[in-house]
């Protein structure tokens, strides 16, 4: 078999328009919310008012008598003991204290807690007898302050006390490299409390057999398998008893699809009044039930030697978890610190992080978890560094990352349950190049212009590394069916990121057909028992390469079959069937080298293979299919650095970003086109989590962000066109694709960058100090800034440095800014 | 005792009558009554915009009406702009620009925009950037971070007037 057929351009590294697009531009998606069961009761969670008390009663008498409420159900009605466990585990460490019971019991310990469920035939109904739960609670008072929480002598959340856990990850003697080091910088960063936030609210539609009992749900995602695993063991069934179907998701990010208590109290409802149970979530209840993520306080060091170079990094986070360990245990404090040190030569390191439990929503991971935050930790540390080094930004970043001959780079830590080796890379390459395209754009130019016009422009960058691809394990099942149709039943799951069409590409190179023929369900249990889910950037690498692996064996399981029917040695056949005219127009047939009349289509192969066809040979299963599983034990490393011009309008504090750059490195690029819508959506987002959004509290710990008109989302008027730079120069080593997960890369360095931009603009000495950079902040920060009236300054340096590294480079303008005008208010 | 309204309007040229309660909205109506799903819930106070449906030719947010308030009214909503399987070119444009991700926002910025190509058709003018920009920024979208969904709108404008031109 050779590839002397008919050219067939690959489907791989193509921008191909997304096979999810024709439903969901029609309206014809399947979200959550579009699933109806005759006769659906409509359930309505009635939740804590208050964020921290013992609950004296729970009353659903009033609310039983209400028109149309068929059952209203309390912890006292559920099976004891249960809670929310934890899906990924790490550090050893138990949390079994810290669980979420699936509706209160003693106590409530934030606004928002499940307390009861009301079902009603409808869901205006359900609604209105939620309200006539009578909830009588103890208040006490709020802790509300992570640090102050973790001291001896705060008011406790539990018995075991306030903090969950507190562990260490590093390696080297810091020590000493502190106690040599030519200079030591440290500064204080925090990082506000946001999330995820998907367009569409949660919803579940449990479905249910009269007669077994047996579970079919609508609307989780994310992690099926794994949700569908814990349902059954919290109910005491059998999971074949449960059917999770593949759903469009309006919106994952980390947030949707984990397990939480509505995930067991539908289906339970369902399965024990044996009838269909409904769940819309509501906006108001999004912001204050599903996962928070991000707030930490970093107080970051590092010692530097005379030449500028790091010789040990420190840090010391305190990580607000909200009220509960969730689903995610521990695992972004785990991440924060285990990735701290970035694509930088750090050769010693100690990352301590305190996980704290305070009377606010439970967090777990919002895309880039850990990365986000602790990449604006460092990086604010080394623009501050520069300064008091007096080096430029650039050059004291270049000469600390690791380079080339430096990898594969083995970090004597563990995060995922993986060793850190940063696999492939060139990180000072891409870190030029980020900086020759950025002038090459006119980024400093259009600083210096604004700065000559009066105005307070500053230019940002920051570099990171990201993680992706986290096995152990997924699996494919790749099919052909009578007409030539090739179906994949994968385990990622489609939250709107376009693993259809990604998975699609990749199964009709490895089949050699056109991938209109290939139709993708993802995330379906029956269909795929065995799939991992959809999550930290894992998708494209690990679901990509099990399909590669399944649609491969097709192809020989094919060539086998063609070699029978054509009488021929596989040595023999050539790929294509163009002899068979438009039975050949998808591809993945086969004709004898030199004769293509004597040719077979993918179709005729497959019908080839029925029972008791007379090209199976005894004992051979049926079918043309195959299922594979891709293991993998570590992880592979994208990286990347963003760059940023913001001003701030002194008057208001208002920062505008101008200009947005997301330079990344990808190994290779499945379909560039979604690789830059997803480097671009996640820009968006980081900005948002820069100057925009954050979950407030009262002293109370009332949430002060519970619409969209206080938890604000960056709009287009926010969001500057970003530029994207996509490098496909270091494949993974570690996969058959080569391919990097490219969910995360842009938000990682958000914070970050917007945080040099504003400090660059404001010419501070210290750091910005604390994230998101709201109007209020920033004038504060205007107030103690360093800068003279007189000075338009900023770092000329940086901007000498951006245009002598786009020298060569074609359209650059001088980055220099004249020192002239000054700057005044306006 | 509910308060049931019998109520008769058109939506995406196809008439229908049916009693509805009067708190009802308008969204849960369309979507749950008569099984246009197509218009989705993102915030349910009128700020995401993802419920945006067209009222006689104006963009309203779906979730702020009443279903008794559209009574006599034309609905368009997502699915009457496409003419069987054959996207329109707004749709269009918004693949060919990647002008959506997960989808669920789409629905409500593809009325938004239909109705504003409407307008600027009719005062002839090309739109710059900039009001496509303001126009965008009305409605939520969490995953594109807009650049598409602007690139498309104005892709569409060009090609309307193009085609529009003597």
């Amino acid at each position: 078999m050779t590839g002397a057929g008919r050219e067939r351009a690959p489907a791989i590294g193509a921008r191909l328009p997304r096979k999810e697009d024709p439903r969901l531009l029609r309206g014809l998606g399947r979200f959550g919310d579009d699933f109806t069961a005759r006769g659906q009761l409509w359930a309505r969670m009635v939740r804590s008012p208050v964020a921290h008390g013992r609950i004296r009663s729970v009353d659903t008498t009033r609310a039983r008598r209400a028109a149309g409420v068929v059952t209203a159900v309390t912890a006292a009605s559920l099976p004891a003991g249960l809670a929310i466990p934890v899906r990924l585990k790490v550090q050893d460490i138990d949390l079994n204290d810290y669980l979420q019971p699936i509706l209160a019991t003693n106590r409530v310990r934030y606004v928002g807690e499940p307390l009861a469920v009301v079902l009603a035939e409808d869901p205006y109904l359900a609604e209105d007898a939620a309200e006539l739960v009578d909830v009588d609670i103890d208040e006490a008072p709020a802790v509300l302050d992570a640090a102050a929480a973790a001291a001896p002598g705060s008011d406790r959340l539990f018995a075991s006390g306030n903090v969950a856990a507190d562990f260490t990850l590093g390696y080297g003697d810091v020590e000493t490299a502190f106690a040599q080091a030519a200079r030591v910088v440290q500064i204080d960063v925090e990082i506000g409390r946001h999330s995820g936030v998907p367009l569409e609210p949660r919803t579940l539609l449990a479905d249910v057999d009269p007669l077994t009992g047996a579970l079919s749900l609508f609307g989780m995602t994310k992690v099926p398998v794994f949700n569908r695993d814990v349902l059954a063991s919290l109910l005491g069934i059998d999971e074949t008893l449960i059917h999770v179907h593949a759903v469009d998701a309006g919106g994952g990010f980390g947030v949707r699809g984990e397990f939480y208590p509505e995930d067991f109290l539908v289906p339970w409802l369902a399965h024990v009044l044996r009838r269909p149970v409904k769940w819309v979530e509501d906006r108001a209840e999004h912001l204050v039930a599903a996962n928070h993520s991000r707030q930490q306080s970093h107080r970051i060091a590092a010692a530097f030697d005379s030449e500028g170079r790091i010789t040990g990094l420190r840090d010391e986070v305190v990580h607000d978890n909200g009220a509960y360990c969730r689903t995610h245990g521990i695992l972004v404090p785990e991440l924060t610190v285990a990735m701290l040190p970035g694509p930088y030569r750090i050769p010693a390191y100690h990352g301590r992080i305190q996980v704290v439990l305070t009377n606010k929503t439970p967090c777990g991971t919002y895309r880039a978890p850990g990365r986000f935050e602790g990449t604006t930790a460092r990086e604010q540390l080394l623009d501050v560094a520069a300064d008091q080094l007096g080096m430029d930004r650039v050059e004291l970043r270049q000469r600390n990352l690791l380079a080339p001959r430096e990898l594969p780079c083995q970090r004597p830590m563990s995060t995922l349950g993986t060793d850190v080796v940063l696999d492939a890379g060139d990180y000072p390459a891409l870190l030029a190049a980020a900086v020759a395209e950025a002038a090459r754009l006119g980024y400093p130019a259009e600083v210096g212009r604004g700065r000559q016009a009066g105005r307070l422009r500053g230019l940002g960058l920051a570099a990171f590394l990201e993680k992706s691809g986290l096995g152990p394990q997924e699996t494919a099942d790749v099919m052909v069916s009578n007409t030539g149709a090739v179906h994949v039943f994968s385990g990622g799951t489609s939250l709107g990121q376009g693993i259809e069409t990604a998975l699609a590409q990749i199964a009709a190179d490895a089949l050699g057909v056109d991938p209109a023929a290939v139709s993708v369900v993802n995330g379906d249990t029956n269909l795929q028992p065995f799939g991992g889910g959809s999550w930290a950037s894992r998708s494209t690498v690990v679901a990509g390469s099990a399909v590669h692996a399944a649609a491969s064996a097709v192809r020989l399981r094919a060539a086998q079959i063609a070699a029978r029917i054509l009488e021929a040695s596989e040595d023999d056949l050539a790929e294509g069937d163009r002899a068979e005219g438009d039975r050949g127009e998808r591809g993945g047939g086969f004709h004898i080298r030199g004769d293509p009349t004597a040719a077979v289509s993918l179709a005729e192969i497959a019908r080839a293979t029925a029972p008791a066809s007379r090209y199976l040979l005894p004992g051979e299963p049926a079918g043309l299919s195959a299922r594979r599983r891709f293991e993998v034990a570590h992880m592979t490393y994208p990286y990347g650095v963003h760059v940023a011009v913001v001003e701030v309008d002194p008057g208001t504090g208002q920062v505008q970003v101008l200009r947005y750059l997301v330079a990344y490195e990808v190994g290779r690029a499945i379909n560039p086109m979604m690789v830059e819508g997803q480097l671009r959506g996640g820009a968006a987002q980081g900005i948002g989590g820069a100057l925009l959004e954050e979950f407030c509290y009262d002293e109370a710990g009332q949430p002060q962000s519970a619409t969209f008109m206080d938890y604000r989302m960056p709009t287009a008027a926010e969001v500057p066109p970003i530029d994207i730079l996509v490098e496909q120069q270091a494949p993974a080593p570690g996969n058959p694709l080569g391919v990097k997960g490219a969910g995360e890369g842009g938000v990682s360095a958000a914070g970050a960058a917007v945080a040099s931009a504003v400090r660059d603009a404001l010419g501070l000495a210290d750091s910005v100090g604390r994230l998101p950079l709201t109007p209020a902040r920033v004038r504060a920060l205007a107030g103690s800034s360093s800068r003279a009236a007189d000075d338009p300054g900023g770092r000329p340096e940086f901007l000498g440095a951006l245009g002598h590294m786009a020298e060569a480079g074609p359209g650059l303008t001088s980055g220099r800014p004249a020192a002239t005008p000054a700057t005044t208010d306006h | 005792m509910k308060d049931i309204h019998l109520i008769r309007l058109r939506v995406n040229d196809r008439e229908h009558e049916l009693a509805v309660e009067s708190r009802r909205t308008l969204a849960d109506m369309l979507r749950h009554d008569l099984g246009y799903t197509g218009t989705h819930l993102g915030c349910e106070h009128g700020i995401c915009g993802a419920c945006t449906v067209l009222v006689d030719g104006s963009p309203a947010r779906a979730c702020l009406m009443f279903g008794v308030q559209a009574d006599g009214r034309e609905i368009r909503t997502v699915e009457g702009l496409a003419d069987g399987e054959q996207l329109s070119d707004l749709q269009q444009a918004f693949s060919d620009h990647h002008g959506l991700q997960c989808g669920f926002c789409t629905p409500g910025f593809l009325m938004l925009a239909e109705a504003y190509l409407s307008d600027t058709a009719s005062d002839g003018t090309d739109p710059t950037e900039a009001q496509v920009r303001e126009l965008v920024a009305s409605n939520l979208c969490r995953c594109t971070g807009y650049q598409g969904i602007i690139e498309a709108v104005l892709a569409t404008a060009r090609s309307r007037r193009s085609a529009g031109a003597p």
